[in-house]
């Protein structure tokens, strides 16, 4: 016997001789009675830190792809990890928001230069851009490199170029980042943890 | 933080001065609410503003801003006239009893020792008188007249409630309030625990409000004990972690200092410079490992390139001249001193002071690298966009480089929130178009550097080549590896006292107590020891499970140093070894060790031994007399900011501001009442980020368009309602916005006249997705603090009129 959620419910309200159609191993098929699937079922589930103050809050982002090779992971859901202890699932109106950064119509896509006196940006390639960078370094440290000063002391610096870094890269960036700033012989290096 | 977020529930009062932790970091503030609740704690807060934090308090006390020391001070006079002292801790665990120097001295604003002409101190005085073996005098019956305890009372006397109620407007009675619940945290079962943020740090005496903190909290006994502490509220997600990393002028990771060329010329000189000796005998004197420290981070820089022939590599880093903190390098820019500017993450033109002038300097560059996830108002400061960033365009000759970055869903590392935890995160997406990851970015730069110079030779080969970079994708370390690369590793079989071997070549390293000066360890960031160990990868734990109840989470990621959740935890208990509180028990002696819920933060010395428990000072006590550090004095006091309402100091006249703040040419534009009669302090509201949620469209429309908060006289006096345009400026621009009128912003009365405060959110530009608008950086002013330069954005004056 097929029988459908409406039709049961309809047989049921005509009184005992329904209730029992139940008992008797009637009930309706339980795909007919359930809810479009749940989104996140298929999402592939990453732990994440809110990049913005520092309180720290666990964060739980959801990804979708088909799970072939050549697809590429969508987050397309962000709320707060529930085990964390200090947020606890919470997220403020700030770490709410986050989706539209990751997901934000001013992430940038591809290298650009603006040349000197123009007013547009103008995309180059990967290869361009970094081997245009590296020669103004280049000519930047070979010209104005210090290896000793007036009193003879080994100073290896490079006065003329200075870096200033981020606040919410990783630890693991920020290694990095420390050490080409001494191989390179930089002093004007500093970061925006006071602003 | 001394402590952490969640150890704030633990606190019977949680003070909130120079921060507004319910509306910049809510989730956090959630654990002061929790005390309220669970622990029956009260919340004071002290603030020119009513803040959403005053507005869950039980207290709010106004105070005018930049007059915090005047107010600390007055409770430290408070304390001790009311004998409102832990005193066995004051005692036993700080300097009070120690004996200062018969040529120390403080007369009518200065210490001794000032130079008026190049405007510092010469600190020599600022000393403990020495015995003939080189250790610190004491008195402890405290009587001797140049003991610290005696010298804190004197100064801290004329900070009466006079005087306060004159310089910061608070009216006595409510100064009173505060006082006296403040007071009631000097029972040695009774803690107070103070979150703070920029709105301390962000005053030209900013080091100094928070060691005033610092000063109350070891007069009450506070210090080491759960619900206590000094706790700093980062404001970006990993600034604890870039700061533990030196990426500053003259630092370098895990806080030891980037030589210099005046007073290191060689390892040994700069050694025996950096090492500190005991100044007791007997302290532990941790920094005496200073060199382990420091010869393991330059084996992990150099590899085999570092060999005790060539002291390890110590002649490749560079030698600094001078501080190049970045106030002073756009100085430098601006004077044309600078070719080129590497800028990762930082939107210049948002964050640094005097934005007109960020804008002169940054065209005088020859070359301008931005590695950004997003288009932001620097990498375009060349963009005319009206008068929101009026720029004659074909005037600037700057050739700009913007490589599109990695936001943190798309890349996979550690992270270190306010509480000093290290957070694993891993990777969701990839970096969207043809971004680069922040790693890569910079690897990129780095390889594409080398690769010229490995091809055409050049100045100074070694130091560039010769830093290890021998990963296995070189233009893309992978995170794993540089985590590794910074707990450390033994490069030899490294053995016990007894010829044990305890850790195995190639093994990683368990903690820095492993650390070598021989070049047989190597290790990028020392406090980071034990992070990632041969057990693997303590920052990505999870077990969320508190045994002690106290919210201390041992399993949940991983705490530097050592996983230690509460520092100076060892002055949570008496010096026989009994808790303050036993309901707060962190820690106990079993007989042959300390063990307990945390890790202790001490030695092996047993309960009722001379060892105190402030084992990185070279004394062993929390000072309440600051030796030779601070820039401006061993004591705090109250000077006012660089721009002034009331033109004067009442304390003494003659030293009105900070008398060893930097001014730099072309920085002295200083606004005068007469013009600028308002005092303006800038801040976050709960639904942004700084500059960068402006992007987010969700972000956007909750908070849409710029304002500024002004109080109903104000609007009165300058003839303003609710949702008019305002124009408000300084000496060195100014800014239209939205005029927001409100009960939460008050006339003070301050030494005989009325001041009102301008309460300036900073969200918005000319970028983004909210409505275009001025940078409220264009108002403020390029003076730091003297020990940080860290710039006053949270005291200077305006003039407010309708636009």
């Amino acid at each position: 016997m097929q029988i459908n959620r409406r039709q049961f419910f309809k047989v049921c309200s005509g009184g005992m001789a329904g209730t029992t159609l139940a008992a008797l191993g009637f009930a309706p098929g339980t795909a007919l009675a359930q809810a479009r699937q749940f989104k996140l079922l298929r999402a592939r589930e990453i732990r994440n830190t809110c990049p913005y103050c520092s309180v720290g809050c666990g964060l739980l982002m959801y990804s979708k792809n088909n799970g072939s090779g050549n697809a590429k992971d969508t987050i397309f859901h962000i709320e707060g990890d529930p085990d964390h202890p200090i947020s606890r699932g919470a997220l403020c109106p700030k770490g709410a928001g986050l989706l539209d950064f990751v997901q934000s119509k001013d992430r940038l896509r591809y290298p650009e230069v603006r040349e000197p006196g123009t007013n547009k940006w103008k995309r180059i390639s990967w290869d361009e851009a970094l081997s245009r960078i590296a020669r103004h370094i280049k000519d930047d440290r070979d010209a104005n490199f210090i290896e000793r000063n007036a009193e003879g002391v080994t100073v290896n610096r490079l006065p003329t170029l200075s870096l200033m870094a981020s606040t919410s890269i990783t630890n693991e960036v920020g290694f990095l980042t420390q050490k080409l700033s001494r191989a390179l012989g930089l002093v004007h290096v500093d970061c925006i943890a006071r602003v | 933080m001394t402590n952490h977020w969640v150890d704030i529930k633990n606190a019977n009062l949680v003070i909130v001065m120079g921060g507004n932790p319910a509306e910049a970091h809510p989730v956090g503030f959630r654990w002061a609410v929790d005390a309220k609740i669970h622990n029956n704690a009260k919340i004071l807060v002290v603030d020119p503003r009513f803040t959403r934090s005053a507005a869950v308090a039980d207290e709010h006390v106004p105070l005018r801003s930049g007059t915090d020391i005047t107010f600390l001070l007055g409770v430290v006079n408070y304390l001790i006239s009311n004998d409102k002292i832990q005193h066995e801790y004051v005692l036993n665990y700080t300097n009070a009893s120690f004996l200062v120097r018969d040529d120390f001295e403080f007369n009518d604003g200065l210490f001794s020792g000032y130079d008026a002409q190049k405007r510092t101190y010469d600190k020599t005085s600022w000393a403990y008188q020495l015995d003939e073996q080189g250790f610190a005098r004491r008195d402890p019956s405290l009587s001797h007249p140049r003991c610290v305890w005696n010298l804190l009372r004197e100064h801290a006397s004329r900070y009466t409630p006079d005087v306060v109620e004159n310089i910061c407007g608070t009216p006595q009675d409510r100064f009173k309030v505060a006082c006296e619940m403040i007071a009631e945290t000097a029972a040695p079962d009774k803690t107070m625990t103070s979150m703070y943020a920029l709105g301390w740090t962000e005053h030209t005496v900013g080091a100094q409000n928070i060691r005033t903190m610092a000063i109350i909290q070891l007069l009450l006994g506070n210090i080491g004990m759960p619900g206590g502490g000094i706790n700093a509220l980062r404001g970006h997600t990993n600034v604890q972690g870039i700061t533990d990393l030196g990426i500053m002028a003259t630092a370098l990771p895990g806080y030891l200092t980037l030589p210099s060329e005046k007073q290191h010329p060689d390892l040994q000189t700069f050694l025996s410079t950096v090492t500190p000796k005991p100044l007791v005998q007997g302290q532990v004197n941790y920094w005496g490992n200073y060199p382990k420290f420091f010869i393991s981070l330059l084996k992990s820089f150099y590899g085999d390139k570092a060999t005790p022939e060539n002291d390890f590599g110590f002649d490749w880093l560079p030698k600094w001249d001078r501080l190049n903190d970045f106030m002073y390098t756009m100085s430098a820019m601006e004077d044309g001193k600078l070719n080129g500017c590497i800028c990762q993450g930082v939107n210049v033109l948002a964050m640094f002071p005097d934005s007109n002038k960020s804008t002169r300097a940054l065209s005088k560059l020859k070359y301008f690298v931005v590695i950004d996830p997003l288009d932001c108002e620097t990498a375009s400061f060349w963009e005319n966009h009206g008068e929101h960033n009026d720029v004659d365009t074909a005037s600037i000759q700057t050739e700009v480089f913007r490589l599109p970055s990695s936001c943190f869903a798309e890349e996979e590392g550690s992270l270190v929130n306010s509480g000093r935890w290290l957070q694993w995160h891993w990777k969701g997406a990839d970096v969207p178009g043809e971004g680069r990851d922040d790693g890569e970015n910079i690897a990129g730069i780095m390889m594409a550097v080398r690769h010229l110079y490995e091809n055409e030779g050049g100045k100074a080969v070694e130091p560039l080549l010769n830093m290890s970079w021998d990963y296995v994708d070189p233009e893309a370390p992978s995170a794993e590896v540089v985590t590794k690369e910074m707990n450390g590793r033994a490069l030899a079989d490294l053995m016990d006292a007894n010829g044990n071997i305890v850790v195995r070549k190639g093994q990683q390293l368990s903690g820095f107590g492993q650390l070598r000066d021989d070049g047989t360890t190597a290790c990028g960031c020392w406090i980071y020891s034990g992070s990632w160990t041969e057990a693997g990868n303590q920052m990505a734990r999870r077990d969320n499970a508190d045994p002690s109840g106290l919210g201390n989470t041992p399993n949940w990621a991983w705490a530097w140093p050592l996983n230690r959740r509460v520092l100076y935890n060892r002055a949570s208990m008496d010096p026989m070894g009994n808790p303050w509180d036993p309901k707060r028990k962190l820690l106990w002696w079993n007989g042959t060790a300390w063990t307990g819920y945390d890790v202790p933060d001490f030695t092996a010395a047993p309960p009722g031994s001379a060892v105190t428990p402030f084992i990185m000072q070279s004394d062993g006590v929390g000072g309440l007399f600051a030796q030779g550090k601070m820039a401006e004095g061993p004591f705090p006091e109250h000077y006012e900011p660089m721009e002034t309402p009331i033109g004067t100091n009442p304390l003494h006249p003659g030293v009105v501001s900070n008398p060893v703040v930097r001014i730099m040419k072309n920085d002295d534009n200083f606004g005068d009442p007469s013009q600028y009669p308002y005092v303006a302090t800038s801040y976050r509201l709960t639904e942004h980020f700084h500059a960068l949620t402006k992007a987010a469209k969700l972000n956007a429309i909750t908070q849409p368009e710029a304002f500024a908060e002004i109080s109903e006289t104000l609007a009165q006096k300058v003839g303003v309602k609710a949702g008019d345009t305002i124009r408000i400026s300084s000496s060195r621009g100014f800014i239209k916005v939205k005029a927001v009128v409100t009960k939460r912003v008050q006339m003070l009365k301050v030494n005989g006249q009325e001041v009102e405060t301008v309460g300036l959110p900073i969200h918005w530009g000319f970028k983004g997705e909210t409505v275009r608008g001025y940078m409220v950086n264009r108002l403020t002013t390029a003076v730091g603090d003297a020990n940080t330069q860290t710039p006053e954005y949270k005291a200077f004056l305006v003039n407010v009129e309708k636009a």
